[in-house]
């Protein structure tokens, strides 16, 4: 029970984003929803590399230890924080842009392409 | 030769930083130059792994980390003809892009060229790489470049909700690919494409295995534009700038379809080749609404972007109709097709950016009979609408002739008749807003329905009409449709391709030359040319195409004209297709999880 509890929660989380997203009446709100979608991604790689009593994956200075958690999910999780960072600066920065100009944050008041 | 290839990610991304520290002191022409010289460079150096790939695939492990008695231990290129293909050719457009812009925009800023760098730098990087996590990163480098750039013009209305629905919906998209890559780490312990495959081969696959292929299908869909998750795509491209739009068309589709032949050959191939059957018959499906729900949508556009942008759409769906076919025939078929066909697509965009040029619009009705005196680029155009109507003989016919033999053997006969009715619709849409503008034929007052995008956007670049066309988007525009069309008279072109698609397709040789530094079996294969029947199918879409153009400028919109009982069923379908793109970026990520839902529940139940 306790090694499927992280992907549940990832799941759980990917939805509650993903959900956000779907009914956001707020670009900020949007947005910050987007960034929860990604860090269930954070979640389900950290547990694919974690090991019950596990210890950081330090091997100068010490003896390698057989209990170290996986260091290849850990350096994939930073890449994707900052993949991450830089997608959510950059629709903050639309954001701003679309607040100035229609002077609304709402998606549906300043959407202008369909059909 | 191996050991040259990063330098096609590193001399574009060396350029693009140099840029940014020179901002404040470099001129213009300086910037358009070394950028040009950039591409051209890299354009140089795909073009020579392309032909070292011929003989053998290219292997490059980084830091000289070699695979230890067949793990792999860093990370590597791994560079064989369709790869160095898609890469050259997309070197290629940067240059055309480039030279392209160097007079679309009278003011621009270096930060353009410093993100189409990036770009290039990535798309690059995607195309050569053995390993998933680079591949995901790379797609994530050529996306947020994408991202920025279709919000270049960020003063302006379109661009703040075209680049909001690009970039959430695509990000989710990522997402699903990043899970995926998780899933299949967290079985294999690997992410070498040729170890994890090697690891998943034999095995029948479980629900951990059939989740990763639906995570990672989904993702990269998204990023092709594959029904149903394609709903951004029209509104990041008619709202891009000129210059970019060319490349979104031409490259950032084909990426997409390019990962998920990659990966499902290296990966998945080897322990879902029990299920062929079942993968083909939903990607064909996937293929022929793509292609269809495309083909329909372009048709009733009159924002000539938005026009081209679901000509994309559709023809997307005949690239994956070709991959779906599962062997190196289809593939290879789509693979001419994707080079022709973008080189003509793009040529059309150069096209339409010229008219923007001149007249500050794009928009069909309002520019009817004003090209008159623009006769060159009309002719340009009609030459282009003729060419993705399948014009037997050139470019986009062969890739098309080569899908339907392959799919005629396969027994999918069916699939010819989505490439004729798609070619048809596609290409009369274009030849019907030539028609308009530059002969000035049709109704006069024609009434806009509901729902057409009016494109009454005055170039943001330029506002101020001109009286003459610069010679490099002449040049750009000619040279692309030359490419395009020519491509398709190549001798022997159909041969290696299919030999490439062979051994992209041989999965347990791209272990052994990845792993254990065995040379690639020689592949050798023959094509007889088109078979008649092609010819015929290529004459019926253009003559197709044609009428069509004809039927719609003088007999009104065809919606009009629907009469009947199931006239109105289906002016009721199409006045509900167009409603379903509304533009609310809530509604595309539903249609993203909807689609993921499909994938996955039909290959959850014919997979296992």
């Amino acid at each position: 029970m306790m090694d499927v509890l992280p992907y549940v929660v990832a799941a759980w989380i990917f939805l509650a984003g993903l959900y956000g997203i779907v009914t956001s009446r707020n670009l900020i709100h949007l947005v910050t929803c987007l960034a929860v979608v990604q860090s269930s991604t954070y979640l389900v790689l950290l547990s694919v590399g974690y090991k019950k009593g596990g210890e950081p994956p330090v091997f100068a200075d010490r003896p390698p230890s057989p209990r170290a958690v996986d260091p290849v999910v850990q350096a994939l999780t930073l890449t994707d924080v900052v993949v991450g960072t830089t997608v959510t600066a950059m629709l903050l920065a639309i954001a701003v842009q679309a607040h100035k100009r229609y002077g609304s944050l709402d998606p549906d008041e300043i959407r202008s392409l369909r059909g | 030769m191996p050991s040259l290839a990063p330098l096609t990610v590193v001399i574009p991304l060396l350029a693009a930083a140099s840029l940014v520290g020179a901002v404040a002191i470099a001129p213009r022409l300086f910037i358009d130059t070394l950028s040009i010289a950039v591409a051209a460079a890299v354009a140089v150096l795909a073009a020579s792994l392309l032909h070292a790939s011929g003989s053998d695939t290219l292997v490059y492990w980084f830091g000289g980390w070699e695979p230890r008695d067949g793990v792999a231990i860093g990370v590597s290129f791994a560079i064989d003809p369709l790869g160095a293909g898609l890469a050259t050719f997309i070197a290629v457009l940067f240059v055309v892009a480039f030279v392209f812009a160097y007079r679309y925009f009278r003011v621009v800023g270096p930060l353009f060229h410093v993100l189409m760098l990036v770009f290039l730098a990535g798309a690059m990087g995607f195309c050569l790489t053995g390993d998933l996590f680079n591949l995901f990163v790379f797609l994530e480098l050529v996306s947020v470049s994408a991202y920025a750039l279709t919000a270049y013009d960020i003063e302006e209305e379109g661009p703040l909700t075209g680049t909001l629905n690009f970039a959430v919906t695509n990000s989710v998209g990522a997402a699903l690919v990043l899970i995926g890559i998780a899933l299949l780490y967290a079985r294999t312990g690997a992410l070498n494409l040729a170890q994890i495959g090697d690891a998943l081969a034999g095995r029948s696959p479980d629900g951990l295995v059939i989740g990763a292929f639906t995570f990672l299908t989904v993702g990269f869909f998204t990023k092709a534009a594959v029904v149903p998750f394609h709903f951004w795509l029209a509104d990041a491209y008619s709202v891009a700038p000129t210059p970019v739009c060319l490349l979104l068309s031409a490259a950032m589709s084909e990426l997409g379809l390019y990962a998920f032949a990659r990966v499902y050959w290296t990966v998945f191939a080897g322990t879902l080749s029990g299920a062929e059957e079942a993968i083909t018959l939903l990607l064909l499906a996937a293929g022929a609404v793509t292609a269809v729900v495309g083909a329909v949508m372009c048709f009733s556009q009159r924002h000539l972007k938005r026009m081209l942008a679901f000509a994309t759409v559709s023809h997307v769906g005949l690239y994956l109709l070709g991959i779906a076919l599962l062997d190196p025939e289809g593939l290879a078929g789509a693979a001419v097709y994707v080079i022709a066909d973008g080189a003509v697509k793009a040529s059309l965009f150069v096209g339409v950016g010229v008219i923007q040029h001149r007249y500050g619009t794009v928009d069909e009705l309002a520019l009817r009979g004003r090209g008159r005196d623009l006769r060159p680029t009309g002719v340009l155009i009609t030459i282009g609408g003729l060419a993705l109507a399948s014009l037997p003989g050139f470019g986009p016919f062969l890739g098309k002739s080569i899908i339907e033999e392959s799919a005629s053997t396969a027994g999918h006969g069916w699939v010819a008749v989505v490439l004729v009715v798609c070619s048809a619709l596609t290409g009369g849409a274009v030849l019907r807003s030539a028609a308009r503008i530059f002969l000035g034929w049709g109704d006069p007052d024609e009434p806009p329905d509901d729902f057409s995008m009016p494109g009454k956007e005055v170039d943001p670049e330029e506002q101020y009409p001109h009286d003459r066309v610069p010679l490099p988007m002449t040049v750009a525009a000619v040279a692309l449709l030359a490419g395009g069309l020519l491509i398709g008279l190549t001798p022997g072109l159909p041969a290696d391709a299919i030999a490439a698609a062979t051994r992209f397709t041989d999965r347990p040789a791209y272990v052994a030359t990845v792993l254990h530094a065995h040379p690639a079996p020689v592949t050798a294969a023959t094509f007889d040319g088109p078979a008649p029947r092609d010819w015929l199918f290529a004459t019926l879409s253009t003559l197709g195409a044609i009428a069509l153009a004809v039927r719609s400028l003088w007999r009104g919109r065809i919606r009009d004209t629907l009469r009947g009982p199931p006239g109105h069923m289906l002016r009721a379908a199409l006045v509900a297709l167009r409603a379903l793109h509304s533009g609310h970026v809530g509604d595309y990520v539903t249609w993203v999880v909807v689609g993921t839902v499909i994938f996955g529940g039909i290959w959850a139940a014919t997979l296992g």
